[in-house]
């Protein structure tokens, strides 16, 4: 029962870094890749009727925590305080951007939210990143179940750590990165003319730095928790991750080249699916580790909610997760194809 | 000043108040749209469609700002109120997690389409489209006042020896009874809120002299729908709500009706001021009896009074508490008093130029977002001192970690970020409405 529900929160959480992960890397690249209006209408048409759901896997992964793992949700949320209140922040200035940018035909008006859209989509992944961090290197939880972190301190890796330090930051510049060149697939595969070709001249830049951030990452995770691999050659499921990422970086790079863009673009989806995953396989079944005594870390076995609450959880999670798949085919089968920059007045 | 515990509340408070604003008009409008849209596909006549184009644009600005705060909400049941989430997770995670998957994804899936596929979509996919964002958040409004109403009244649960919630019946906690009849009554209100807004618009443009056709529309569709749920609000829902009340929170009941001693034949207070220190209203205007009657259904009744409960029962704000109650009857009583005007006039062919009734609409339609902001102040103010009603403590469920510090910080973060926030709705909205129900394309 633990393992399947920390699977399947983990599925959420992974699936919302796939989908709003390529939003996030079109408002990094915004500024670089679109220079004049139509253009900046075109990446905001492709990201436009897809962040909003997107964002929502976000809300099903945190609730589907609250639900099955409350003391993890009430220990996580309530110790990263001041950095959940950042993510809120930003998450809203890069909703507003999107939506009211097209609303009046001003320049000033336009330039200052294709600002606000790449800012917060530039800050969103780093902090995303950061607390991917902290939840591997570790929080100093005592026997109360709860912690708190001011947002840095010395950056330094001790058992009384800041929520950012050089580790943390680290990850979180590797998501950013990680996050740029993923965007960068998805508009090569949406967009055309300058748009496109932008992203496709960045996107083979953007890769090669994510392979060497990538293993910096590794290694510097292999110092902070020298432990952290140890599950790797046991769990078939890790394997399996494995395979996925290795899979996942080759079509990207064999789909560039070939210029099949969606290739590629699913190849960076599965490349960030199955480092996510293996991330997973590896703390299982650890969720929030404490720096301080391992017998105060929080588990799937000991955050574990009460059996007839999951077991009717189950009967409806499965349903409405068919249900969700149903819709996002259907909206993508509904934008496919190439986005057309709107007229004015109409789409985004 | 220092208790991180007020601070806590401020922000809830705050933030869920603000985001309420939104979601009542979006799942009113969600309705009223419907109702364009059926109308225009049943006559074929095109100024249906055209009323239907205009609120879906105001549709998704509103819809937009909803998203934005609604997310902070659902962050704070982590962030701010830690040790409740973690007692009572398993329970209300369950309602909070299905929101997210029933009902977020099918709106957020849907909306881009009813906005921007109408020229994409055959006339009946994109009604279908409406219908789906209608049901998408109407459920929404279910699953949180589920939740809501686990808080209010809880069932369906047991209490483990080291304290926590977890659920026992499921069917229980989702057909909580409180939840029908929460639930009833509020989005009737939502589509009064939607009524008062498209007519204050109709009232605006006949006013000014524009697009006649569509003024006359919205006047129309308006009076119509917001006489029929204003009188729907108040008897049978408000009613029900009240008897609920009654039966559970009878301390609540109390401190609503300014009530400090028990006994039959209870008076109801129309107007005063209760002076909690004293025990007593000041200035008062009573109708004998009534009071009885509203709550047990006869008017010998006994209505106990606060004086029989402990203090420690007490609401923690009785003030709060009877003004509030008092704003949401005193407006739901004038809110069918304008609806019938209008709907009279209306239906005498008169309403599109009778100027004060015009200006009355114009300006009314703050009304009902002060008596859902009002209704709600009841429900929470009356469910404290308990978080969860007599089972846990407000002053128990707040994040220990959290220091004052951090909590001052982001309230007033949340207080500058939302005002920008509510002058740039207004202006956008604004425009809209000036605009006219053109769009922007066909009149350039
Ligand atoms: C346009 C808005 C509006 C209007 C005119 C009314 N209400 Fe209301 N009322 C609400 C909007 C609302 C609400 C915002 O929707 C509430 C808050 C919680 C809820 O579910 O509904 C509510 C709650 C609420 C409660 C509290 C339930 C609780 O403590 O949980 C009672 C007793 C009533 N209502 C009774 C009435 C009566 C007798 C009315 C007579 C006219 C009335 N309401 C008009
Ligand atoms: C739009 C409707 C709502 C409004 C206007 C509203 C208003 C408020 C206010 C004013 C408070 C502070 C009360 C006090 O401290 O005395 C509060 C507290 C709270 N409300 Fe609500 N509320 C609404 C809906 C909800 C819903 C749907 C939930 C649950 C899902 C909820 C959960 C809470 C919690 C957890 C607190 C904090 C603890 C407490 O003070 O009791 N509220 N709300
Ligand atoms: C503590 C209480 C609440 C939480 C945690 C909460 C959470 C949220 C969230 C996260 C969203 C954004 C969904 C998206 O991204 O699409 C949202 C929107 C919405 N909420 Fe709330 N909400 C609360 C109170 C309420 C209440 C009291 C109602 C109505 C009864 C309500 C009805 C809606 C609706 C209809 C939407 C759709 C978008 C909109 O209109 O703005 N919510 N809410």
């Amino acid at each position: 029962m633990e393992m399947l529900w920390f699977w399947l929160v983990s599925v959420l959480m992974a699936i919302y870094v796939v989908m709003d992960g390529f939003d996030f890397g079109a408002g990094i690249l915004h500024l670089f890749v679109a220079k004049t209006n139509e253009e900046r209408r075109e990446v905001l048409g492709a990201v436009g009727p897809l962040w909003d759901g997107n964002e929502v896997w976000l809300l099903a992964g945190g609730g589907s925590l609250f639900l099955a793992f409350p003391k993890v949700l009430a220990a996580g949320f309530s110790g990263f305080y001041l950095a959940l209140f950042l993510v809120l922040w930003f998450l809203l200035l890069r909703a507003i951007s999107i939506e009211f940018r097209s609303h009046v035909q001003d320049v000033l008006w336009r330039q200052l939210w294709d600002a606000g859209f790449s800012v917060a989509s530039i800050v969103l992944p780093v902090l995303l990143g950061a607390a991917l961090g902290n939840v591997l290197r570790g929080v100093p939880l005592d026997a109360s179940g709860y912690f708190s972190l001011p947002l840095w301190t010395h950056f330094w890796v001790t058992p009384w750590p800041g929520i950012l330090d050089w580790y943390t930051v680290l990850i979180g510049v590797f998501a950013l990165v990680t996050m740029a060149a993923h965007g960068s697939l998805f508009l090569a595969w949406k967009t055309q003319g300058p748009v496109h070709d932008r992203s496709v001249a960045l996107s083979m830049k953007l890769w090669g730095a994510v392979v060497v951030i990538w293993l910096v990452a590794t290694v510097a995770s292999f110092g902070v928790t020298p432990g952290l691999f140890q599950n790797l050659p046991r769990s078939p499921l890790a394997w399996l991750a494995v395979i996925i990422f290795v899979a996942g970086l080759v079509s990207v790079f064999v789909g560039v080249r070939r210029q099949k863009y969606l290739m590629a673009f699913l190849g960076s989806g599965a490349f960030i699916l199955g480092i996510l995953a293996a991330t997973a396989a590896c703390v299982y079944p650890v969720m929030l580790k404490s720096t301080l005594d391992p017998a105060y870390s929080l588990t799937a076995q000991n955050a574990l909610a009460g059996r007839i609450g999951l077991n009717a959880a189950l009967g409806w999670w499965f349903i409405a997760f068919v249900i969700v798949l149903g819709y996002y085919t259907y909206l993508f089968r509904f934008h496919r194809g190439k986005v057309k920059a709107a007229a004015e007045g109409e789409g985004y | 000043m220092g208790d991180p515990l007020f601070w806590h509340r401020l922000q809830f408070g705050f933030t869920i108040t603000y985001h309420y604003l939104f979601p009542q008009l979006t799942m009113g409008l969600a309705f009223i749209i419907v109702v364009l849209k059926a109308l225009g596909l049943k006559t074929g006549e095109a100024r249906y469609m055209e009323a239907a184009r205009f609120w879906i644009r105001i549709f998704g600005i509103n819809f937009a700002v909803g998203v934005v705060t609604g997310i902070p909400m659902e962050f704070q049941f982590g962030t701010n109120w830690a040790e409740f989430s973690r007692i009572s997770g398993g329970v209300i995670g369950q309602s909070l997690a299905m929101e997210g998957m029933f009902a977020f994804f099918l709106e957020s899936s849907f909306l881009g389409l009813l906005v921007w596929g109408e020229k994409k979509l055959s006339p009946r996919a994109h009604f279908g489209a409406a219908i789906a964002l209608w049901i998408g958040s109407w459920l929404s409004g279910y699953f949180i006042i589920v939740t809501n109403a686990f808080m209010q009244h809880p069932v369906g649960y047991t209490v483990t020896p080291e304290g926590i919630f977890q659920l026992t019946s499921f069917w229980a906690f989702i057909l909580n009874p409180w939840a029908f009849a929460q639930y009833a009554h509020n989005m009737l209100a939502t589509v009064v809120t939607g009524s008062f807004v498209v007519a204050a618009v109709g009232a605006f443009w006949a006013l000014k002299g524009l697009y006649p056709e569509q003024a006359r529309l919205n006047l129309k569709v308006g009076v119509i729908l917001g006489f029929i749920f204003s009188v729907l609000l108040a008897f049978p829902t408000g009613d029900i709500a009240g008897k609920m009340v009654a039966k559970y929170q009878p301390v609540s009941l109390a401190a609503m009706e300014g009530r400090f001693d028990s006994g039959p034949f209870a008076d109801l207070v129309m107007v005063g001021q209760p002076n909690v220190a004293e025990a007593r209203i000041d200035n008062p205007i009573r109708v004998p009896a009534v009071l009885s009657f509203l709550a047990y259904g006869s008017f010998s009744a006994n209505v106990k009074g606060l004086k029989d409960f402990p203090r420690d029962q007490w609401p923690t704000s009785i003030e709060m508490l009877y003004y509030a109650y008092h704003i949401m009857v005193g407006l739901g009583t004038l809110l069918i008093l304008i609806m019938a005007i209008g709907l009279l006039l209306s239906w005498k062919g008169r309403l599109a130029t009778a100027r004060p009734m015009l200006w009355v609409l114009m300006l009314a339609f703050p009304f009902p977002y002060i008596a859902t902001t009002a209704g709600w102040a009841v429900a929470e103010f009356g469910r404290q001192p308990w978080l969860i009603y007599g089972l846990l403590r407000t002053a128990k469920g707040a994040s220990p970690t959290v220091h004052s510090g951090a909590t001052i910080f982001t309230s007033l973060g949340f207080a500058g970020i939302y005002l920008v926030l509510g002058f740039l709705f207004l202006y956008l909205i604004g425009r809209e409405v000036a605009h006219g129900p053109a769009s922007h394309t066909q009149k350039a």
